[in-house]
C-alpha cells in the first residue's frame, strides 16, 4: 500500500491518496504516515483519497476511524473521497457514511472544503 | 453431481500472509464465475478471518492458520482454524461494533462484515485450544459454472 501525501489549496488542505490493498497488514503504515503528518497540528483539514484503493477490509475501517476521530478532536475536518461501491458497502455496514463527509472525487472535496473555510 | 473440488493450504500467522490467503481462494474459487461482487466478499471473508487468527487468536505470536476450501456445485465451503487462545463468547464478539482490541483501533466490524457476506458461519472455539470457522457461500449468479450443469 502506498500513501501519498500533498497539500492543496496554498498548503492549507491535506490531501492523502492511498493506492493499495488497505488490510490489517497495510494499515499500521498508514496509520504512522498519516499520524506523523497529524503531529502537533490543529484545525488540519484532510482529504482521504479512497480511489486508488483495490481491495478494504475491516482493519481499514478502523484506521480510517481512528484518523477521523484524531482530527475531530483537533478541532479539524476530516473528508473521503472516491469510494468505490466495494468500500461503500463497508462504510454503509459500519455507519460510517453516517459521520464522515463523502465525495465522489478529489476535486470535489477540496470545492466543500474551501468552502468550510470561507 | 462431480465430486468436490478441495484444497487446504496452511501458513504462518503474519499478516503478510493475509494477501496470500484471500488471492489463493480467490483463484480456487474463479472456476465459479462468480461476479466481482462475489469474488470480493470471497476475499473479504477470508481476510477478516485470518486477521482475527493473527491478532487474537496468536495475538500476533507465533501460529499456524490452517485453511480448507472446498466446491460442490454452486457452494463453496471455507474453514479457517487457529490453535490460538480461543474465544471466551463467541455471542459477544458476534455483536456489530464490538471489539476486545480497543488499542489497535479494530473497528469491532469483522464478524458483521463475515456474517452479511456468507450464506451460513459456524463458529466453534474452546479456551486454550483455538478457533475454527465455517462457512457456506453461494456463487449463484446467472453466469456461474453451476448454472449450466445438468
Amino acid at each position: 500500500m502506498r500513501v501519498q501525501v500533498e497539500r492543496r489549496h496554498h498548503g492549507s488542505i491535506l490531501m492523502a491518496s492511498l493506492t493499495g490493498e488497505l488490510d490489517h497488514h497495510a494499515a499500521e503504515a498508514v496509520r504512522t504516515t498519516l499520524d506523523r503528518e497529524l503531529q502537533g497540528r490543529h484545525n488540519v483539514r484532510l482529504i482521504l483519497d479512497l480511489s486508488g484503493v483495490t481491495f478494504m477490509d475491516s482493519s481499514g475501517l478502523g484506521v480510517i476511524l481512528g484518523r477521523y476521530k484524531k482530527i475531530q478532536d483537533t478541532g479539524g475536518e476530516m473528508v473521503i473521497a472516491g469510494v468505490s461501491r466495494a468500500i461503500d458497502r463497508l462504510f454503509e455496514m459500519s455507519g460510517l457514511h453516517k459521520i464522515v463527509r463523502m465525495y465522489p472525487n478529489c476535486e470535489a472535496a477540496v470545492v466543500a472544503l474551501k468552502e468550510v473555510a470561507k | 453431481m462431480n465430486a468436490a473440488n478441495e484444497m487446504s493450504i496452511s501458513f504462518s500467522a503474519l499478516s503478510e500472509n493475509e494477501a496470500f490467503a484471500r488471492v489463493a481462494v480467490a483463484a480456487f474459487v474463479l472456476p465459479l464465475n462468480p461476479t466481482m461482487e462475489e469474488l470480493t466478499e470471497v476475499k473479504t471473508i477470508v481476510s477478516e478471518a485470518v486477521t482475527n487468527s493473527i491478532i487474537h487468536g496468536y495475538k500476533e505470536g507465533n501460529g499456524i492458520i490452517y485453511l480448507q476450501c472446498k466446491i460442490l456445485g454452486d457452494r463453496m465451503e471455507l474453514v479457517i482454524e487457529d490453535h490460538g487462545v480461543g474465544i471466551e463468547d463467541v455471542d459477544v464478539v458476534r455483536q456489530p461494533l464490538y471489539t476486545s482490541r480497543p488499542d489497535l483501533e479494530r473497528s469491532g466490524m469483522g464478524f458483521t462484515i463475515m456474517e452479511s457476506f456468507v450464506d451460513e458461519l459456524e463458529v466453534d472455539s474452546a479456551i486454550s485450544r483455538g478457533t475454527r470457522l465455517r462457512f457456506v457461500k453461494y456463487i449463484r449468479t446467472p453466469q456461474s459454472a453451476a448454472h449450466y450443469e445438468v
